[in-house]
């Protein structure tokens, strides 16, 4: 078997004059979590869409483990567990109830059945409430009850379309845990669509920027930051006392350094090449002043993401920016 | 329970599996339409309707005493005293409510609730989720009717005591199954809005409207129609009562709830030997009797086969529309 679990070949999608999904070509490894990241219309959907076979791509293919998604859509949805965005279960059963039917259109029968509920309901932490009807189920319930019901099927490929929907930040953290664990333990390749991204940090093992249909980045999240480091330079954050204007002007001069701020906090935010650490902290002991911060950003995903979308032309991106730029100088 | 061998046990290899959607899919639906409001509130309003109407009709029967037919069970669902109507007419009303109230939400309120998403994500086909909320809903539908009829008749057979003959029996069956495939047309009407419609309240409007039209208005637009057509006033309207009537008749075929109510009346009514016009000079020469079963079938065949077809087109547009549909939000 191919190392590449799910092989997407100049995948498109057109509606009408709107191209959703634009010539994507990407493979995710077995037993990866790979992170698809893109504000929302970006054409996450329609891409695990189209790998479940349940939206025709205009044109290129997908592939899982080998089977065509669009030809035969039957056998991809057999070991291919697919949780979309605002999946829900039918709020007058329980979601014991629920599962089982889900087992049944998988062909569990019986006592295999019963055992394989039970087992998933302990996993996944809903032991309390898995007798209650759905329809009293909080977000993050169903979120689980969700992951237990595409397990039913015991997948060897995960497709999760923004799992982490409105999930409060606890929920959240077993979540992701969970996620992970189902990577790591079972095997599992898992590919997550998001736009939200410190989750997506966490558990992901490989990152792809979709903008606009396109895919503009694609790898570890380390790689993606060295990336972009090459290309853009290092930020820092420094402060300093005596600080104001002598800082700026101080740090502004040292070598390397290509743009000096002050911000609000009354920090020094620095645009660097290269890695000039040393040469500021010389500068300013020096020239007497004494070091109170220094921090270096860049390395996240959310200054990834917003080089990526600013490269992109992406203008959502800059909203994105906007917001989380006072999140950092706190 | 059926396989709880050890092999089972064991977790099954995917390609072993047989998914099997429509029996689980078939199963959810007959369960949740026999525990919903809905179902039990129809039931309710059917088997009132039917009680009311039996009761006119014994009073109808026992004043007619013997005097018309002697086909009584018949009469029971036929006739109709002067406050109530009769049994068969209540159902021509109130059958196709049956069907709406069980179909209007089939696909939009899985869609509102994202259960669509879940369902198309499983191993099944996808004309599995829609053949069976139909076939659900003709199931449903069928014990439905049938209660209340066989209801009717047994509790009339109880009163009158008079035994039907097996002729009856034959007429009150075929009735029934009718009537089934009448409410079927609707329910596949029902189940073609909740496809287009994404507001099962938009769907549900749209189906009772109608409803409503063709059970009530759909007879006084086609005459009105056909007197522009061929005006019945002055010494003209001689010469084009026949075009008029002619008219009149096809454009209320249209309409399958008239075709239903001839069909059901010959089906009901032995009396009954001819639908459509009638002249003097083919009555010349007939024997008054009654029909038989099978000359009243094949009376009323074509009406039969376009109550058939009208509801599996409605079923089959609904079906064609559903695959081709995005399933995306």
């Amino acid at each position: 078997m191919a190392d590449n679990v799910i092989e997407m070949e100049g995948l498109t999608k057109r509606y009408g004059a709107i191209t959703a999904v634009d010539n994507l070509t990407l493979s995710v490894r077995r037993g990866e979590v790979f992170g698809l990241l893109g504000p929302n219309g970006a054409g996450k959907t329609t891409t695990t869409l189209m790998l479940l076979g349940l939206t025709d791509p205009t044109a290129g293919s997908a592939r899982i483990a080998g089977v065509d998604c669009t030809r035969s859509p039957l056998r991809v949805k057999r070991f291919v567990g697919y949780l979309a965005d605002n999946m829900g279960f039918y709020p007058e059963m329980t979601g014991r109830e629920n599962l089982r039917m889900t087992g049944r259109m998988n062909g569990l029968h019986g006592e295999a059945l019963e055992r394989r509920i039970d087992g998933l309901i302990e996993r996944v932490g809903i032991a309390e409430a898995v007798d209650r009807r759905t329809g009293t189920y909080s977000k993050g319930m169903k979120q689980r009850l969700g992951i237990a019901d595409i397990l039913m099927k015991d997948p060897d490929v995960l497709i999760m379309d923004e799992p982490t929907n409105g999930i409060d930040p606890e929920g959240m953290r077993e979540l992701t845990a969970l996620i992970r664990q189902l990577a790591e333990e079972d095997g599992k390749t898992i590919l997550i669509s998001s736009h939200q991204l410190h989750q997506i940090q966490q558990i992901c093992d490989r990152v792809g920027i979709f903008v606009s249909g396109r895919l503009i980045a694609c790898g570890g999240i380390s790689d993606l930051a060295r990336q972009l480091e090459q290309e853009n330079g290092l930020r820092y954050e420094i402060g300093a006392t005596p600080g104001g204007e002598a800082l700026l002007q101080a740090l502004g001069g040292v070598e390397g350094v290509e743009e000096a701020a002050l911000q609000e906090d009354g920090l020094v935010s620095l645009r660097t090449r290269g890695d000039p650490s040393d040469a500021i902290v010389r500068t300013l002991l020096d020239r007497g002043f004494t070091l109170t911060h220094l921090h270096q950003s860049s390395t996240d995903l959310d200054e990834i993401y917003a080089k990526y979308f600013e490269r992109a032309g992406e203008s959502d991106a800059q909203d994105k920016r906007g917001a989380s730029r006072p999140r950092r100088a706190r | 329970m059926r396989r709880t061998n050890a092999a089972q046990a064991a977790p099954v290899a995917p390609a072993e599996r047989r998914s099997c959607g429509f029996a689980t899919l078939y199963r959810k639906e007959l369960a949740d339409h026999f525990h919903s409001a809905r179902f039990k509130l129809v039931l309710l309003l059917l088997t009132l309707a039917g009680l009311a109407s039996l009761f006119g009709a014994l009073e109808a029967v026992s004043d007619a005493n013997a005097s018309s037919s002697e086909y009584v069970i018949l009469a029971l669902y036929t006739l109709s005293s002067n406050s109530i109507p009769s049994f068969a007419s209540f159902l021509a009303y109130l059958a196709p409510l049956a069907g709406l109230a069980l179909g209007f939400d089939a696909i939009n309120r899985e869609r509102a609730q994202g259960t669509l998403n879940r369902l198309v994500s499983q191993p099944i086909y996808r004309d599995a989720i829609i053949n069976a909320k139909f076939l659900a809903g003709v199931t449903v539908i069928f014990l439905m009717i049938f209660f209340v009829g066989i209801l009717a008749g047994a509790l009339g057979l109880l009163v009158v005591g008079i035994p039907p003959e097996a002729e009856e029996l034959l007429r009150i069956g075929a009735y029934l199954l009718l009537t089934v495939v009448y409410t079927s047309m609707w329910l596949g009407l029902s189940m073609l809005c909740s496809v287009l419609c994404r507001h099962a309240a938009t769907s549900a409007l749209i189906v009772i409207a109608l409803w409503i039209y063709l059970t009530l208005f759909a007879s006084m637009v086609v005459s009105v129609i056909a007197n522009l057509a061929y005006p019945l006033d002055g010494i003209m309207g001689f010469y084009n009562a026949m075009d008029n009537y002619q008219l009149q008749l096809t454009l209320e075929r249209a309409s399958p709830y008239y075709l239903y109510c001839e069909a059901a009346s010959t089906l009901l009514n032995p009396n009954i030997r001819t639908v459509g016009i009638t002249t003097q000079a083919s009555m010349s020469g007939a024997l008054a009797s009654y029909l038989t079963f099978d000359q009243s079938l094949l009376l009323i065949w074509p009406h039969l086969t376009c109550m058939v077809a009208l509801a599996l087109f409605s079923f089959i547009c609904s079906y064609v529309l559903f695959m081709r549909q995005e399933i995306r939000a």
